[in-house]
């Protein structure tokens, strides 16, 4: 199923799967515009679960951006896979998860998930994933013929979230992906997400400015500071997998939210 | 596909359940517009009891018994002079929304072309119809050319207004999934931003479909020899009054006909809702 790869050049255990360096990312004309990144240099491991966290203005979303070829790269550079942002994007190497789910309402929950292989350049002999096989994996079997409205906010996102993986993409990149839904559902797709990424091994970048949840996740974590975006520290979740919700409350738990929300105050 | 049965049998219910739903919303509807047929019946025999009461001669307003004894006396000159408004508002109704369809379009992918065209629309539409009639004669004479562009200027402003409005509608972020996608710029158009523009784009047909009706007779109404704005001027110099009346009550009904065609086209081709996301 999704563990199995058709893909050729799987990232060997250890390699990068995004690559930034020096990446400076400023906005708008030279003496009005603002700079939304500065000198930020970060290596994410294939394979690895990504979450990135700071106060707002600092550039996380930007960065999670420029990866995704949404952003113009001003100085620097950023690689994925070895590959710049713009050929990773026509390889269909990544996929993205936005805040909201970015449904088409016209469209049933299938053939919402159907879209990536209906639109843009497909690569000749790529194989894709089965969308009902999808669906079953993020827990709406049988739901495939729902419209958009019928659905919660938690459904959407998940059509959502299957819909990105149709492509079967190396990195996945979530920017707030959870942030617009209530705290059970947030709490259950958090599982269900870390769950996925054991499964499916796919890199996740993931956006939030939840301490809790960036904790919960992220096999790494890295933190940016605002004015100018910066990165301010890039450390390793010491947490075992795999990971309940109970586990948000152990001391070893509340130790590293402690000191990150030290941090953050810091930026 | 073990559950094949299943879902048969589950299928003959729903049309068995579908079935009596279908009464039932027919009988609720009737009860839910039960107030307004009965006020609008209340008002007729109000009209008639006060023609009657207080002796008002014909000529000045004629009641409803009159009315509907013109229908009857007049169903040739009304149905040949009908034919013609008919044609004139929907062919108007067509090319008025076509082509604000296709301006809308070409504003949507050039800014340029909206910054240059878009003042002269709204200068076009803030000329009086009943102006631009007798300069629409004179420029291309006096058949059924002058009521269509007539009937076709007073559809194209809103159509235009709310398909820009629609077409722009997609959200940041589901361009933003298309570029991921690397979507080309006609797939965008024709998977989002198209069908995401229908909503206002059947609003604003909504209002053309009586606008249209409306332009038509305008136009008639400048030395035209057919069509019911013809017969609403002929029948009001000749004190034919319950004809003028007659006349104006299927004016009217062909409006509302015209807009329940178009609500029901809606029905059938929009049959999503938009989700908000927040």
């Amino acid at each position: 199923m999704l563990e199995t790869r058709s893909r050729p050049n799987q990232a060997a255990v250890g390699s990068s799967a995004v690559s930034v360096k020096n990446l400076h990312i400023r906005f708008g004309a030279d003496d009005s515009g603002f700079t939304a990144l500065s000198d930020v240099s970060v290596e994410i491991p294939a394979g690895s679960l990504v979450t990135m966290l700071g106060p707002s203005g600092c550039g996380k979303s930007t960065l999670l951006r420029t990866v995704a070829d949404l952003v113009h790269i001003t100085d620097g550079s950023v690689s994925v896979h070895g590959q710049t942002p713009r050929k990773a994007r026509e390889g269909r190497d990544f996929a993205f998860v936005f805040q909201e789910a970015t449904l088409l309402p016209w469209r049933n929950v299938i053939d919402n998930v159907r879209l990536p292989l209906l639109v843009g350049k497909r690569e000749a002999g790529a194989t894709y994933a089965d969308p009902e096989e999808l669906l079953a994996l993020v827990g709406l079997k049988g739901r495939e013929k729902a419209m958009p409205h019928e659905l919660s906010g938690g459904q959407r996102q998940r059509v959502a979230i299957a819909r990105a993986l149709v492509t079967r993409p190396r990195i996945l990149l979530m920017d707030e992906p959870f942030g617009a839904l209530d705290e059970i559902t947030r709490d259950k797709l958090n599982e269900e997400l870390l769950r996925l990424w054991q499964e499916t091994g796919t890199t996740i970048l993931f956006v939030t400015h939840s301490i809790p949840e960036a904790v919960f996740l992220g096999q790494h974590l890295l933190m940016l500071a605002a004015h100018p975006g910066r990165v301010k520290e890039f450390m390793k979740v010491d947490l075992p997998y795999p990971r309940s919700l109970a586990m948000r409350d152990t001391v070893e738990f509340i130790k590293v939210t402690a000191y990150l929300r030290k941090l953050l105050g810091e930026c | 596909m073990a559950n094949a049965l299943p879902s048969q049998a589950d299928g003959r219910d729903l049309t068995d359940g579908n079935r009596f739903r279908a009464l039932d919303a027919a009988v609720s509807a009737a009860l839910r517009h039960l107030p307004a047929t009965l006020a609008i019946l209340g008002c007729i025999l109000l009209w008639q009891l006060v023609v009657w009461g207080f002796s008002v001669p014909t000529f000045m307003a004629p009641g409803p018994v009159d009315v509907i004894k013109a229908f009857g006396e007049n169903a040739g000159i009304l149905w040949t002079n009908f034919w013609p408004t008919l044609m004139e508002a929907v062919l108007g109704f067509i090319f008025g929304n076509v082509i604000a369809v296709l301006l809308a379009v070409w504003f949507v992918h050039s800014p340029l072309a909206e910054r240059a065209f878009y003042p002269i629309a709204v200068i076009i539409k803030s000329i009086p119809i009943i102006a631009l009639a007798p300069i629409l004669v004179l420029l291309v004479g006096n058949g059924i050319a002058p009521k269509i562009i007539i009937a076709g200027l007073i559809c194209f402003f809103p159509t235009l207004v709310n398909m820009v409005q629609g077409l722009k509608s997609a959200s940041p972020a589901m361009l933003d999934l298309m570029r991921i996608l690397s979507a080309s710029n006609s797939e965008i158009f024709w998977r989002v931003r198209l069908p995401g523009s229908l909503p206002f784009l059947f609003a604003a047909l909504k209002i053309a479909a009586t606008s249209s009706v409306m332009g038509a007779i305008v136009a008639e109404w400048i030395g035209s020899s057919y069509g019911l704005g013809a017969l609403i001027i002929e029948a009001t110099y000749n004190f034919r009054s319950p004809l003028l009346y007659a006349t104006v009550v299927i004016a009217a009904s062909l409006a509302v006909v015209l807009f329940f065609a178009v609500s029901f086209a809606e029905s059938k081709i929009v049959r999503w809702k938009p989700t908000t996301d927040h």
